[in-house]
């Protein structure tokens, strides 16, 4: 039984079991995550009616997302990993949208979520393999808004899909078909995909004339 | 027994985990994100957050190693729910909350400034502070001066910097005179052997027309460009600039006007009581001054051991602790960082 645990969008938790969601609760704001995440974990188990002894692990999404909220996420499912006693299990948020989008369709897709800054991140997976796992063409990438359109028509035959939110449940599903086929899980690293906005100042500006 | 309490501080670029028991001190371990911001020459909030995610769980890991403790002896978590940068602020905000749901014990988000105030109970031994307290608290990211009725019940914010922190007006200068970040120890190394009073720089806010509004608040900013001109001027006229004297002199008008507005609030408001905290209590000059006038004013210092006077989460488990111990009730799970809250809100 999983904790899933994504605010690379709203902030989403979830929890899983043998294929089935026991409980999710999810906040589409995009700004409260620091909020919400304490009373969502505690609501999830409440409608689980589980105790945290019986979790076998924590999943993080690890992404991509704009910063400040995705850190969130990670930092929550870190540190719940920690004091229950359990693994952590990254996993790559887009990876739950396609998880769902290739469920519900027959074409491969191009996965694209907000970046702010008139950019999106972007992915592309070309289907289920045969444990239900999402294969991936292309790994999580930003581009321009604009460049977008131009970008899917060069991946023949994929549907752009577009989402708002990242369902929790969705990655600890995928979580778990990861951790049942013994592939291992993302990295432990969020995937910011951007350098911190800062530059190096040319010294000391002359405050005289 | 005394309660195991367990604080979490990640409102700058320090990330601190502390563990008591009651008031005694079993871990404090801090990781520094310094290093990182040294190249772009003050603290960069993303880089902060960044550094704080990282360094979350292995501090943690390594504050319980230290204090000996098993994560089921803990008894309550606090945190620093603000003041702070926002971003810094809501890594500790989220890991507390997931640690406090995940071991089923309350949670305490407290005042990073009013922890300052709280950590000295740690060092205290039997003569522990007594109240009411003036605090000076002054570092990169705070200079405030509080009138501290009661740690857990009743502090006034008498005044604070209405422009940079004093600390960040160190990093300034050192910069503008070709020293390394961070500012503090740079100016100090190279103020040793000038002259304090060779440039009578300005004491911000201190001219009687800005004492009626502003008579305990700080500005550095002003301060900042008086150096910048005169060693623009040095520089114009070809004259090689005393770096040792400008250093010491820029000092002492930071220490001079810090002092002097700390002890006049304890002579104004009857208080022969005055704690500093912050990681400007670093500076030996600040250490001397405050010595000898608070001696001279028959006011008794308080200056914390600086492990504890610098951001850390000890200070944070401390505070936490008192109010626990007070049968305050536990925060709600729905707090946020809260960038500016005020020093009246000790708890949020
Ligand atoms: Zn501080």
């Amino acid at each position: 039984m999983l904790l899933a645990i994504d605010t690379s969008a709203g902030t989403s938790v979830a929890i899983v079991d043998g294929g089935r969601v026991l409980a999710r609760c999810d906040s589409d704001d995009p700004r409260r995550h620091a909020e919400v995440i304490g009373e969502l974990i505690a609501a999830c188990l409440d409608e689980a009616r589980i105790a945290v002894t019986s979790l076998d692990g924590v999943v993080a999404g690890m992404g991509p997302g704009p910063f400040t909220g995705l850190r969130v996420g990670i930092a929550a499912a870190r540190a719940f990993a920690v004091g229950a006693g359990l693994p952590i299990i990254p996993a790559v948020s887009h990876e739950a949208i396609a998880f769902e989008a290739l469920e519900a369709r027959d074409r491969p897709v191009i996965v694209a979520t907000d970046a702010r800054r008139q950019e999106v991140y972007w992915s592309a997976y070309s289907g289920l393999d045969d444990r239900g796992l999402p294969t991936r063409r292309h790994a999580p990438s930003l581009t321009k808004v604009a460049e977008l359109e131009h970008l899917v028509s060069g991946f023949d035959g994929y549907e752009l899909v577009q989402t708002r939110t990242v369902s929790a449940a969705a990655l600890g599903l995928v979580a778990e078909l990861q951790r049942a086929s013994g592939r291992a899980p993302a990295a432990n690293e969020p995937l910011y995909l951007r350098s911190p906005d800062v530059t190096l100042s040319a010294g000391p500006k002359r405050v005289t004339g | 027994m005394s309660a195991v309490v367990l604080g979490i501080e990640t409102s700058c670029d320090e990330t601190g985990i502390g563990i008591v028991r009651g008031t005694r001190l079993l871990a404090n371990v801090i990781a520094s994100s310094m290093e990182e911001h040294a190249r772009y020459g003050g603290v960069v909030p993303e880089v902060a957050a960044r550094a704080h995610l990282e360094a979350l769980t292995p501090a943690l890991s390594q504050a319980l190693a230290e204090a000996g403790v098993t994560l089921g002896e803990i008894d309550a978590i606090a945190v620093t729910s603000g003041p702070g940068l926002a971003g810094a602020l809501m890594v500790g905000v989220a890991a507390a909350k997931a640690l406090s749901l995940a071991l089923g014990k309350p949670l305490y988000a407290v005042n990073h400034l009013v922890g300052h105030v709280g950590v000295d109970i740690l060092s205290a031994g039997e003569a522990a502070l007594e109240y009411p307290t003036i605090a000076l608290l002054v570092s990169g990211g705070h200079t405030s001066l509080l009138l501290v009725r009661d740690l857990i019940s009743d502090v006034e914010l008498l005044g604070e910097t209405i422009d940079d922190a004093a600390g960040e007006a160190f990093d300034k200068v050192a910069r503008l005179l070709g020293l390394p970040y961070p500012g503090g120890p740079e100016i100090d190394r190279a103020a040793e052997g000038g002259d304090p009073n060779a440039i009578r720089f300005p004491r911000g806010l201190s001219l009687p027309k800005d004492m009626a509004q502003h008579r305990y608040d700080f500005s550095f900013s002003g301060l900042k460009t008086a150096v910048a001109r005169w060693v623009e001027r040095e520089r114009d006229e070809g004259a090689e600039v005393p770096i040792a004297d400008v250093a010491a002199s820029f000092r002492e008008a930071v220490v001079d006007v810090l002092l002097t507005k700390a002890i006049a609030a304890c002579e104004e408001r009857g208080i022969p009581r005055l704690l500093l905290g912050g990681g400007v209590v670093a500076n030996r000059r600040m250490r001397e001054v405050a010595d000898a006038r608070c001696q001279a004013a028959g006011i008794q210092l308080r200056i914390p051991p600086l492990s504890l006077c610098t951001d850390n989460g000890a200070m944070i488990a401390a505070l936490g602790a008192q109010l626990l111990l007070a049968g305050h009730p536990a925060s709600g799970l729905d707090f946020g960082a809260d960038s500016t809250l005020p020093v009246t809100r000790i708890q949020a």
